[in-house]
């Protein structure tokens, strides 16, 4: 089974680096699956 | 620096909250996004994402190119889920082995929480895109590929039997048959036979990695072929998988679901398979070995995949 990983210090910079960079993936990826999502009723319709 | 502890994310706080949260080390860092694809094994998942592109574009008819991209987007992240799943349940036998030890969860870059949130998820997503970009049939199988994998290959078999390569080979043999599924929403010979074919292919694929990182395995305690039964039964099962995937390669053109095109592709290639795999077979080693023999058949064996699963893919489209 799993086991707790080992501390590693951070600072407060690094923390909101973090965070920033997971909320810009996310708001693209969240865009791509909305555009995905509207290719595959576009082509569940024609075909 | 403020002292503080890796772990899973936490939701946005307040400056002044943060701060204090910092101050406390009571807080944990957001994972990176590049240890979450990481834990995806992506070397894995192009061999997956490829022979199940090969299985989807060897079936009949004409899938719409939105829906193809979308159900081979699907596996690869049902496969990707699987793989997540996979290193959260074996974090702490990864810790253990040198070539695995490095891996985001025993590395300690993130938290074994993050880990299994982010392989259900993505099961569950990739599960529910095939659904809906294609069928009941191929979403039904992504599904059980991935309970395969995670339940039955790395839950119950890889810590209990040698023989865990050989079962658990179904769960990587999938790809190709919910790609033809995908396509047409039935199952036929043709990709019932790829299927076999990567299962008796990942035993030798497997045991000859297994023959040159089996300290790593002793390590960890699992019982690979080469701990369990030795060097020499390993190599001769090595050779007995290889005899009977070369024969299971080519079949698929003397019962008449290929061409010439594939027919001889599968024999050349697979001939040299087992020439390397002979090669494997028959020798002794001693505790200095390079171990350059096992490496050649390893390294030959993805490359055999890769050029037979897309020689089915030519000879449908050019069949001579």
């Amino acid at each position: 089974m799993t086991q707790d990983p080992t501390p590693e210090p951070f600072d407060e910079a690094e923390y909101r680096r973090r965070q920033r960079s997971r909320a810009n993936l996310m708001a693209w990826i969240l865009g791509a699956l909305a555009l995905l999502f509207f290719f595959i009723t576009m082509a569940r319709m024609v075909h | 620096m403020t002292p503080c502890y890796i772990g899973r994310g936490l939701p946005i706080r307040p400056e002044d909250e943060l701060a204090q949260s910092l101050t406390h080390g009571e807080m944990t860092l957001p994972a990176d996004w590049r240890d979450l694809f990481a834990l995806t094994k992506p070397r894995v998942m192009s061999l997956v994402v490829f022979t199940a592109l090969c299985g989807l574009l060897a079936a009949p008819g004409h899938v719409h190119p939105v829906l193809a991209f979308s159900s081979i987007l699907a596996i690869a992240l049902g496969a990707g889920a699987s793989g997540a799943l996979n290193q959260w349940y074996e974090a702490g036998l990864d810790a253990k082995m040198k070539r695995t030890a490095n891996r985001p969860l025993p590395a300690g870059r993130l938290d074994p929480q993050t880990a299994l949130h982010f392989g259900v998820g993505l099961a569950a997503f990739s599960v529910f895109l095939m659904l809906f970009a294609a069928n009941w049939q191929a979403a039904a199988l992504l599904t059980v590929s991935i309970l395969f994998y995670v339940l039955v290959y790395t839950m119950w078999l890889k810590p209990r039997t040698p023989q865990n390569i050989v079962i658990g080979g179904a769960a990587g043999a999938f790809p190709p048959l919910i790609g033809w599924v995908a396509a047409t929403g039935s199952v036929a010979p043709l990709p019932v036979m790829l299927f076999l074919l990567i299962f008796l292919w990942t035993p030798p694929h497997f045991w000859a990695l297994a023959l040159f990182v089996r300290s790593d395995y002793a390590a960890a305690g699992i019982p690979m072929m080469p701990v369990v039964a030795g060097e020499r039964s390993t190599r001769r099962q090595i050779l007995f998988y290889a005899l009977i995937m070369a024969a299971a390669a080519i079949a698929p053109w003397p019962l008449g679901y290929t061409g010439a095109l594939y027919g001889w592709t599968a024999i050349l290639l697979s001939a040299l398979f087992v020439a390397l795999s002979v090669q494997v077979g028959v020798r002794q080693t001693g505790a200095s070995d390079a171990m350059r023999p096992e490496k050649r058949l390893f390294a030959y064996s993805i490359a055999y995949l890769f050029i037979l699963f897309g020689a089915v893919v030519a000879d449908h489209i050019w069949p001579l």
